[in-house]
C-alpha cells in the first residue's frame, strides 16, 4: 500500500470501567503495522489513560498501562493531551507516565511523546487528520 | 464516493448500529460504494444469528445480513473483540474448542487490519456509537 494518510485516535475515556480504552490501544497497536502517520489524543476523562501509579489489583482487571510505554517502539510518538481535560481533573504533566521515543532521524536522541496541547491546537490537529477514530 | 462504517455499539441498547444500517441503506441507494462494515467493541453482538426479538420488533442482524446479500457487503468482525464476548465462526468454533458457532450469514470474522484498512482505502471512514 503507497498511500499514507493520517490516522488520529481519540481516547476519551477513563481506563477501566469500560473496554473503549483497551480496545482502542489494540487497534492503534495492530495499525502501527501498516506504516501509516499515527498520533495519538487525550481528552476528557481519556487523559487518565497515560496516568503514573496504577494499580488494579483492587478490581481484578489486568492493568494495561505499561503498554502505553511500548508505543515509541511502534513509531507512534505524537501523543497529544489535551490541557483543559487535565486541568478540570487537577492534573499536570507530571502525573503521567513519561512515554518516550528513539529519534532515528536525530541520532536515536530519546524524546518525549507527550505534548500538552489546547483545545484550539487539538482541533487543528483533528481537522488535519484524514481518518479520525474516536473511542 | 467510497465510504466504510464502523459500529461500535451492539443491536437494541444503543441506538448506533439502527442509525448505522439506515445511513449504509441510504448511501448504497444514493449510489455511493460501501468497501466495508467493520463491527468493534460490542458492535460484535450483531453478527449473531442467535438473536430473536419480539416478532413485532425489527430484526437488526436479519436486516444487516439482508442488506449485505442484496448488496453484496463485506461485514466484518472484529475477532479479538469477537472472542471476548462470544461471537463465533465454525473455524473459531474449532480453534477454540466450543460447542458451536453463531455467526449470522453475510458476516465474517477478521482482524483489526481490516479497520485500518478500510481507513486507508476510504474516501470517508463513519463511525457510529459511544
Amino acid at each position: 500500500m503507497s498511500d499514507t494518510k493520517r490516522f488520529l485516535y481519540v481516547n476519551r475515556k477513563a481506563p477501566y470501567g469500560t473496554i473503549y480504552a483497551l480496545e482502542s490501544l489494540e487497534v492503534v497497536l495492530i495499525g502501527a503495522a501498516f506504516e501509516q502517520d499515527v498520533a495519538l489524543a487525550f481528552v476528557d476523562d481519556g487523559v487518565y489513560q497515560l496516568t503514573k501509579g496504577q494499580d488494579t489489583t483492587g478490581i481484578g482487571v489486568k492493568n494495561f498501562s505499561p503498554t502505553y510505554k511500548a508505543l515509541g517502539d511502534y513509531d507512534v510518538n505524537k501523543i497529544y493531551v489535551e490541557k483543559e481535560s487535565l486541568e478540570a481533573r487537577g492534573l499536570t504533566l507530571d502525573d503521567l507516565m513519561p512515554l518516550k521515543y528513539e529519534d532515528e532521524d536525530d541520532d536515536w536522541a530519546e524524546k518525549d511523546s507527550i505534548h500538552v496541547v489546547s483545545s484550539k491546537e487539538l482541533s487543528e490537529i483533528m481537522d488535519q487528520s484524514d481518518v479520525v477514530l474516536s473511542f | 464516493v467510497k465510504l466504510s462504517v464502523q459500529i461500535n455499539e451492539g443491536p437494541y441498547t444503543h441506538a448506533a448500529s439502527d442509525t448505522a444500517y439506515q445511513f449504509t441503506k441510504a448511501a448504497l441507494e444514493k449510489g455511493h460504494e460501501i468497501f466495508r462494515v467493520f463491527f468493534y467493541h460490542d458492535g460484535v453482538n450483531n453478527g449473531t444469528r442467535f438473536t430473536t426479538p419480539p416478532q413485532d420488533d425489527r430484526n437488526l442482524v436479519n436486516l444487516w445480513s439482508e442488506l449485505a446479500e442484496k448488496h453484496n457487503l463485506d461485514l466484518v468482525v472484529c475477532v479479538a473483540a469477537a472472542q471476548r464476548r462470544g461471537i463465533v465462526d465454525p473455524d473459531e468454533a474449532k480453534r477454540n474448542g466450543k460447542d458451536g458457532d453463531n455467526i449470522a450469514p453475510g458476516f465474517r470474522i477478521s482482524g483489526l487490519g481490516q479497520l485500518i484498512e478500510a481507513g486507508i482505502q476510504s474516501d470517508r471512514l463513519v463511525v457510529f456509537g459511544d
